[in-house]
């Protein structure tokens, strides 16, 4: 069976960035899997402060009925960690789906048709784009916390206006420069109707530069939750657990010595962002041919009669 | 001069976008702030003293012309005027993201070029993990962990604050930049005071930026090196050391100036989130506070400085990059 394109990279990798490409990938699963089976790995639920009608000390170090210790208002930390990776994982995936589904027709259309829509989609993707993307985010995750309430929706709404003009960048511009080629006047020439051409020859082309993207971005993504979190414009501690609110609260605590509360969602952070950095990484290092090592066959010599000397 | 006349729109659009955002939030500026507080009569008043029951086309074109001028109103909360936040907030930010600039270009530059020109040995491997977990890691978390460590364990440094309440009392300002100010006054205790306050926020903020900065060096001196021109360098027999140096290096950074200007929406960015990590008075701590209290019109004014910045400085940076780079013309 022949194997889809969009897979090639996965294989085809060799040397460092295979190596790297499968450290992200081993991350990523990880988390994955923390956040399918949440409710089976956390000791408590991510807001339960007691357990058979016995209230968790308050900030206790970690110790063997809670491994990760506990947080200022009780809760169990290791529980909050494992459930925040679904609440992270939950977001990512809204967030790319959201800016996937506007973001790569927006440039695959803005790309191709050119002409006075194009030259005002730009304006304003390039405008949205200058804008520091952490106040975009805040900003909108604050509008919209009146009408969606502040939970997995509203964050991943607000990450996707920062990310809709980074993939409406790329594909219109690898759209621009794929337009002129021969295979598309062909089909151009034989009458093809624009959406079958952007669709069988635009669309298959541009497409592989998705992936790379869309990994760096789903890190990206992971930083901005955990910013609006921290800054208090994330989830409702009482919606989910999430890593960047922990980390709020952690602040409080440094001083006082306490590292448990804030070190463990940190570390989650960086080691969920890390993953998906590291697959980015990895399929940009095999994708981008300027970058891709050349990797020469040795030539295959007739066997010499005598060892050859070594200069 | 097409690259300014480019400006002009972009400004245009960030300026009816912040606009139109804010017409959006929930309530009218002064029922949000003050509503409940004050009597029907005084939000009438209010209102009509911030230009709010003129019709929204006008409220438009005002607000276009104020951005332009810099008047951008008097908070609804405290009766501070937005440039007054930008003087005395913005100079903090400022102190704060130059050094932490100056940090991430040394730092980011050095370890991308040892990683780019040792490709593929250890060094390289652990310049790009480096790279990627100070990228991975929130400028807050950082900042948590230097805190742990180096106020909390080992006490060198203090945690929070621009300076101790008695420098912050006592100190004439002048430049609204205390490590200028305090020299001004010839005071160098308060100085150190300062710089010590100064050196945890500034080296998270600027390991943040270097993360960036380290993987586009990287990258680019592994382009330059296969250029033609370093070919040529090594055929005519230049010992390697100069080829690097001289051919490889400086041409491997022309493009930093591009996207260490890219940066600068990062850094505000993550200015907003070391001040609030480190409680520093700076204008992004300030933006946060105001939209906690609802105060839209400082919020609107912050938020619009922060877009013309961004506007000026990816100007300035076109403008530097056409005159370091020869075959870039605007």
């Amino acid at each position: 069976m022949r194997m889809p394109r969009i897979l090639r990279p996965f294989t085809q990798a060799t040397g460092m960035p295979r190596w790297i490409l499968f450290s992200g990938l081993i991350l990523v699963a990880f988390f994955v899997l923390l956040a399918i089976f949440a409710p089976l790995i956390a000791p408590y639920d991510f807001d339960q402060v007691s357990s058979g009608g016995e209230r968790f000390s308050k900030q206790e170090g970690p110790d063997g009925a809670h491994l990760f210790g506990t947080t200022v208002q009780s809760t169990d930390v290791l529980s909050r960690v494992v459930y925040g990776s679904r609440t992270a994982i939950e977001v990512v995936v809204l967030a790319l789906v959201f800016s996937l589904t506007l973001g790569v027709p927006l440039g695959l259309i803005s790309g191709y048709l050119g002409g006075k829509l194009d030259r005002f989609l730009v304006l304003i993707m390039d405008a949205l784009f200058a804008f520091p993307y952490l106040l975009l985010a805040i900003v909108i995750a604050f509008l919209l916390s009146d009408k969606l309430g502040q939970g997995v929706v509203t964050a991943a709404v607000a990450i996707t206006v920062v990310y809709i003009p980074q993939y409406f960048r790329v594909v219109r511009n690898h759209v621009i420069s794929v337009r002129e080629e021969p295979y598309v006047e062909a089909a151009r020439a034989l009458g093809a109707k624009p959406f079958t051409i952007i669709r069988r020859y635009v669309l298959q082309n541009v497409i592989q530069n998705v992936p790379a993207i869309a990994t760096l971005n789903a890190a990206d993504a992971i930083l901005t939750l955990a910013a609006l979190g921290f800054l208090g414009y994330g989830i409702q501690p009482t919606e989910a657990a999430e890593w960047g609110y922990d980390l709020n609260r952690a602040i409080d605590d440094a001083g006082a010595g306490i590292w448990w509360t804030g070190l463990f969602p940190g570390t989650a952070i960086v080691l969920l962002v890390t993953g998906f950095t590291l697959v980015g990484e990895g399929l940009n290092d095999v994708l981008n041919p300027v970058i891709r090592a050349r990797r020469l066959r040795k030539p295959e010599m007739p066997e010499a009669e005598e060892e050859p000397t070594r200069a | 001069m097409t690259r300014l006349a480019l400006a002009i729109p972009t400004v245009l659009i960030l300026l009816t976008m912040v606009f139109g955002l804010m017409r959006v939030a929930p309530g009218d500026p002064i029922q949000a702030a003050l509503g409940g507080r004050v009597s029907a009569e005084e939000l009438e008043q209010r209102r009509a003293a911030a230009g709010l029951d003129k019709p929204l086309a006008e409220q438009y074109f005002e607000y276009l012309g104020n951005a332009l001028t810099l008047d951008l109103g008097t908070t609804i909360n405290d009766d501070r005027t937005v440039t007054s936040i930008i003087v005395e907030n913005g100079s903090a930010t400022l102190e704060l993201t130059m050094i932490a600039f100056a940090i991430a270009l040394i730092v980011g530059v050095g370890v991308g070029l040892l990683a780019g020109r040792y490709r593929d040995t250890y060094i390289d491997l652990g310049g790009r993990l480096f790279g990627i977990l100070i990228y991975a890691a929130p400028v807050f978390f950082t900042g948590y962990l230097a805190q742990l460590l180096f106020s909390g364990t080992l006490g060198w440094l203090p945690s929070s604050g621009r300076a101790s309440a008695i420098v912050e009392f006592e100190l004439e300002t002048v430049t609204h930049i205390y490590l200028i100010d305090t020299l001004i006054a010839g005071d160098f205790d308060a100085f150190w005071d300062v710089t010590k306050r100064l050196i945890l926020p500034s080296v998270t903020l600027g390991l943040l930026i270097s993360g960036v900065l380290i993987r586009l060096v990287r990258v680019n001196l592994l382009q330059t090196m296969r250029g033609d021109y370093v070919e040529a360098a090594r055929a005519r027999g230049i010992p390697e050391r100069r080829v690097v140096i001289q051919h490889a290096f400086r041409n491997a950074l022309v493009p930093v100036v591009t996207v260490a200007g890219l940066q600068f929406a990062i850094l505000l960015g993550g200015a907003v989130l070391t001040e609030q990590t480190f409680n520093w008075p700076g204008i992004g701590a300030e933006l946060i506070r105001y939209l906690n209290e609802r105060d839209y019109i400082a919020v609107q004014g912050i938020i619009t400085v922060f877009a013309l910045a961004v506007v000026i400085v990816s100007l300035l940076i076109d403008l530097v990059n056409a005159f370091i780079d020869p075959r870039v013309r605007y």
